[in-house]
């Protein structure tokens, strides 16, 4: 038992930094008090050294560790590339944030929680344990509570803390009670026990379904698909953008991964074709394909329709965050290795294209005061860097090329047409024209709108420029050449246990 | 033929790239400098367009033949190996050019440089507007070049943005309306070519020489040929419901740009708004890529729905010609007018093409840049007038004929142009186009109707004439100084290629013959044929 689990560490590097630092950050945070970048910068060597070993992790092959209830494949290393990238771009974002510098003491404990929620959201991609995941899922949740609330004496901070807390309550709540039942039916909390439970005895059908419905219960609160989104606006909004950041891209690509696992695992009969109808077939019931779909189309749509009408650039994007999940979730429909990968290139363009607008939103808000789209009229004169910035990402956001999110969308639409799933696919570019109107709002009141007259044009400091390059870079040349993602998302659709 | 190892097509499409660059890189305050870069790069891309003129091969045919283009450059962009349940992606940087597009390129060069001279009285923000400019130069020459469809794509919609901000930034009074219509109508029509362009990439596929692996493809010649579509997928066979489903949402891509009834309403929002540069380059190049997009693509891709839409297809041709003069009749509004007028014209390009035969198709390509040529010099005039009086009514003008006598011949050029008088280059592409529409049996009816269309755009043409140059004088307008040097360079270039045109057009026409010759040829032997990849 010793044996297996000294073996298991090996494969476990990565973690273990994350767990490591965690300790030396809160260590650090005791000495350091006053002087507070310390811990910042600990926090990001120590996702640059666990960015090593997740590299060193590619060499692995495909192993199951831990008595099973972690799985290290290409599938996981993808998306802990993803979380692992985008909390470094959050904690860089977060040096210079005036937000958290003004309303909190110390962001000590800040970056301690950000490495917490890394960790949570990494082990959040391997787990094949249903233990394993809510356990995961919980560690990744309560740190976003106490992170979302980070800057408490904000009054909407506090109250996205409190709303996010009852939400994810409630959903976990009912997600464990789905695992409960999965498990009384089955016998396994593994998923890949449940899957050999699903494919060879006969279980009460009835039952399967309420479990399998207390379960994406869990996953929509997650990855905020519609009707399980109410909590994202609020806590969108409340949030510190920079956590704001890291839910809407890192917390989102988790969910994404341990949703797309289980799905894989356990309901998929691999003896079937890879796009033949017939895959779903060992959980049976209900069309399990036909409520993703469904799912998918009511998140674009209703994010889409509602962001319309949002005054509050944080609170656009939160709606705007809830259409992509719509949008990612089209490849889930899929569920062929072909709609996997489309939503693995998805993540890797939204990755920097929402990133980005978030840092352009709180470079503007530090300077301003405001995330009101009304304040940002003539933003566009007062700083052409930042008006360029947020145009390219908002372009990509809507998927015109030559951006890397029409890339994303290409994938997807693709993957939808092959499979032959067309009234999706309408549906889902038809979305796409109404995002452009919101999207468009806020360069209109950028650059179509002259400033108030005693609008200063704003500075921005050098390392800022160069945080932004490196979002905007990616966000247009990934748009140009896009064959290095493709091979990347092609070649990690690979899972444990799965041919 | 390249230079530096850059082809001239890759030069001319991106020379304004090089450009835009550059004036970013200018003081802000240089005004002068800004300018004349931009002229400098415009006047560099006439040169190649004058040069691709006198070297084109008039006897080649392309439409469907990879030997049949010119300055033919091809190199892999992108390439994605092979794995095991997805096929090899790969998608060239493919352009080249034929009869049906060297007239575009040509047009395109012209209009932008044009466009650069009319945008001289810009004040506000004059380095953005450059920039966009020559962005969207960029975009369309593109347009017209690709091969490739993802190529085509790119540029299709590299061309919304810097429009947006054109008409958004530097129109009108209802500019931030007519922008957004313009953006959200032209994004809707793209997301449904992007459709059907992964429907035909998904059913099309080639092998490649060097290893014999099959693979999808975006090239366009292959999407013509209906050997390469695979059996059983979703576009193979003949007049399938799938075939027409796609060939309507290209269609509708297309049609908005043209743009077709009921899907116009974004143009004359656009052209009212938009300053008169850039309702030059909308009417003179943008509308076009509507109905070059139909007879490079839909019309070769989609030979058996092209037959079977013939008759509805003419039907909306009249409906333009008709229904566009008749509002154009109807309006006080001088730019109004104008763009109604350009719906009506276009309308006879969409008769030209529904014909089929040589001499419709041939008529509707001409059409297509004498209206660029055309329009482009009304809507000059429009900015010449606006420009002094600051007033666009047309029952507020009278008796300008004496006070501005050079405004007034040229304009009436322009007028008599457009009107289709015998003499000027309106008349031959009209005349070719009903000519070849009255030919088809079955859009005979049709086509008599559509006459009734000139004689329509005779009388809000001359009614328009009189409204302005004849009667007395307003006081108000007895200072208005004639047209200036500047506003006469960029008009009189255009007058001579219509004056030109009307009495020997045969220099246009001999560069599209083998090229029309050749796509009607593939309507009417796969139209009723069957694919082979059944």
């Amino acid at each position: 038992m010793l044996d297996q689990i000294l073996q298991s560490l090996k494969y476990f590097q990565t973690e273990t930094v994350l767990v490591v630092s965690f300790c030396v950050i809160v260590l650090a945070d005791l000495i350091f008090r006053k002087k507070s970048n310390v811990t910042s910068y600990l926090a990001l060597i120590s996702l640059v050294v666990a960015t090593y070993y997740l590299g060193l992790q590619g060499s692995d092959g495909i192993k199951s560790i831990f008595f099973n209830m972690f799985a290290v494949d290409p599938f996981s290393l993808f998306f802990k590339a993803i979380i692992i990238t985008a909390s470094f771009f959050v904690l860089l974002f977060s040096l210079n944030s005036k937000e958290l510098v003004s309303k909190t003491r110390g962001v000590g404990e800040y970056n301690a929680l950000v490495i917490a929620l890394t960790l949570g959201m990494v082990l959040m991609t391997g787990a094949t344990n249903l233990l394993m995941m809510y356990l995961a899922l919980e560690l990744s949740s309560l740190t976003s509570y106490i992170l979302a609330g980070y800057t408490k004496d904000a009054e909407d901070s506090s109250e996205a803390s409190l709303k996010y807390i009852i939400y994810g309550a409630l959903s976990s709540g009912i997600m464990l009670y789905g695992i409960s039942i999965l498990y009384g039916l089955t016998g396994s909390v593994d998923i890949y026990g449940i899957h050999q439970a699903l494919m060879f005895q006969h279980l009460n059908t009835a039952a399967l379904v309420v479990a399998g419905i207390f379960i994406v219960v869990g996953f929509g609160y997650k990855i905020s698909a519609v009707p399980f989104h109410f909590w994202t606006p609020d806590v969108y909004e409340g949030s510190p953008i920079t956590i704001t950041a890291l839910l809407s891209v890192a917390s989102k690509a988790a969910g994404f991964a341990m949703l797309i696992r289980f799905t894989k695992v356990t309901f998929i009969n691999p003896a079937i074709g890879n796009l033949d109808p017939g895959m779903w077939d060992i959980f049976k019931g209900i069309d399990w394909r036909f409520i993703l779909a469904i799912l998918s189309v009511l998140s674009m749509t209703i994010g889409n329709l509602v962001a319309l009408s949002q005054k509050n650039l944080k609170r656009l994007l939160a709606y705007s965050s809830i259409a992509h999940a719509g949008y990612m979730l089209m490849g889930l429909v899929v569920l062929s290795n072909e709609g996997i990968a489309a939503v693995m290139i998805y993540f890797i363009v939204y990755l920097f294209m929402n990133l980005g607008a978030f840092y352009v939103v709180m470079l503007i808000a530090d300077r301003i005061g405001s995330e009101n789209i009304d304040d940002y009229r003539g933003m566009g004169f007062r700083s052409p860097l930042l008006g360029v910035a947020m145009t390219i990402f908002l372009l990509s956001l809507t998927g015109i090329p030559p951006t890397a999110g029409f890339i994303g969308k290409l994938y997807l639409f693709s993957s939808l047409i092959s499979a032959k799933i067309f009234w999706l696919a309408i549906v889902g570019a038809l979305n796409s024209v109404v995002s452009l109107y919101y999207y468009v709002r806020v360069l209109r009141n950028m650059f179509l709108r002259d400033p108030q007259a005693n609008a200063q044009s704003l500075q921005i400091s050098f390392i800022e420029v160069f945080i932004l390059i490196l979002l905007v870079l990616p966000t247009i040349l990934l748009g140009l050449y896009f064959t290095p993602i493709v091979e990347f998302a092609q070649a990690s659709v690979t899972m444990f246990g799965i041919q | 033929m390249s230079f530096l190892g850059i082809g001239i097509l890759s030069w001319i499409t991106f020379l304004p790239i090089v450009g835009m660059v550059l004036i970013l890189f200018l003081p802000k305050d240089n005004k002068k400098a800004i300018r004349w870069t931009s002229v400098f790069f415009t006047a560099l891309q006439v040169m190649l367009a004058v040069f691709i003129y006198m070297n084109f091969n008039r006897g080649l045919a392309g439409v469907n033949l990879a030997e049949g283009f010119q300055y033919v450059e091809k190199f892999s962009w992108i390439d994605i190996k092979s794995v095991s349940w997805f096929g090899r992606i790969h998608i060239d940087y493919f352009v080249g050019i034929d009869g049906l597009s060297v007239l575009m390129v040509i047009l395109t060069a012209i209009i932008s440089f044009i466009a650069v001279f009319a945008s001289w009285g810009i004040e506000k923000s004059l380095r953005g507007y450059f920039a966009l400019l020559l962005l969207l130069d960029t975009g369309m020459m593109g347009v017209f070049v690709s091969l490739d469809f993802f190529l085509f794509y790119v540029f299709w919609e590299v061309m919304l943005l810097p429009m947006y901000f054109l008409i958004g930034v530097w129109g009108g009074p209802r500019r931030e309306y007519a922008a957004i219509k313009f953006f959200l109508y032209t994004l809707f029509g793209s997301v449904l070519m992007l459709l059907a362009m992964i429907a035909l990439y998904f059913s099309v596929s080639v092998i490649d020489p060097a290893t014999g692996e099959k693979f999808h493809t975006f090239n366009m010649l292959a999407m013509m040929n209906p050997t390469n579509y695979d059996p059983g997928s979703i576009l193979a066979g003949v007049g399938t419901s799938w075939r027409y489903i796609a060939f309507i949402a290209l269609f509708i891509g297309f049609a908005i740009k043209v743009p077709i009834f009921p899907f116009h309403t974004w143009l004359p929002d656009a052209h009212v708004e938009a300053p008169t540069a850039i309702s030059v380059i909308l009417a003179g190049v943008l509308l076009k890529m509507g109905t070059y997009g139909i007879l490079r693509i839909s019309y070769p891709m989609f030979p058996d729905a092209t037959l079977h839409y013939q008759v509805p297809l003419a039907v909306l041709g009249f409906i333009n010609i008709v229904y566009g003069a008749l509002v154009a009749m109807a309006q006080d509004d001088f730019k109004k007018l104008i763009a109604y007028s350009s719906i009506s014209h276009m309308g006879i390009v969409i008769l030209g093409m529904s014909a089929l035969n040589t001499q419709g198709v041939t008529g509707a390509i001409l059409q297509m840049f004498n209206h660029g040529t055309i329009t482009a010099m009304l809507f000059l005039i429009v900015g010449v007038i606006y420009d002094r009086a600051h007033t666009r009514g047309l029952n507020e003008f009278g008796g300008l004929m004496n006070q501005m006598p050079k405004y007034s011949g040229i304009m009436t050029i322009a007028f008599f142009a457009a009107l289709g008088l015998p003499g000027l280059s309106g008349f031959i592409s009209e005349a070719f186009s009903f000519l070849g529409a009255f030919q088809v049996e079955a859009i005979r009816w049709i086509t008599i109707a559509s006459a009734l269309g000139i004689v329509l755009t005779a009388a809000y043409m001359l009614w328009t004439l009189q409204r302005v140059f004849l009667g007395s004088l307003p006081e108000k307008w007895k200072s208005l100084p004639d047209i200036n040097g500047r506003e006469l360079f960029t008009l009189i270039p255009l007058a001579i290629i219509v004056i030109i045109l009307g009495i020997y057009p045969s220099p246009a026409i001999n560069l599209m013959t083998s090229a029309v010759n050749t796509l009607v040829g593939v309507l009417n032997q796969h139209g009723g044929a069957m694919f082979l990849g059944q």
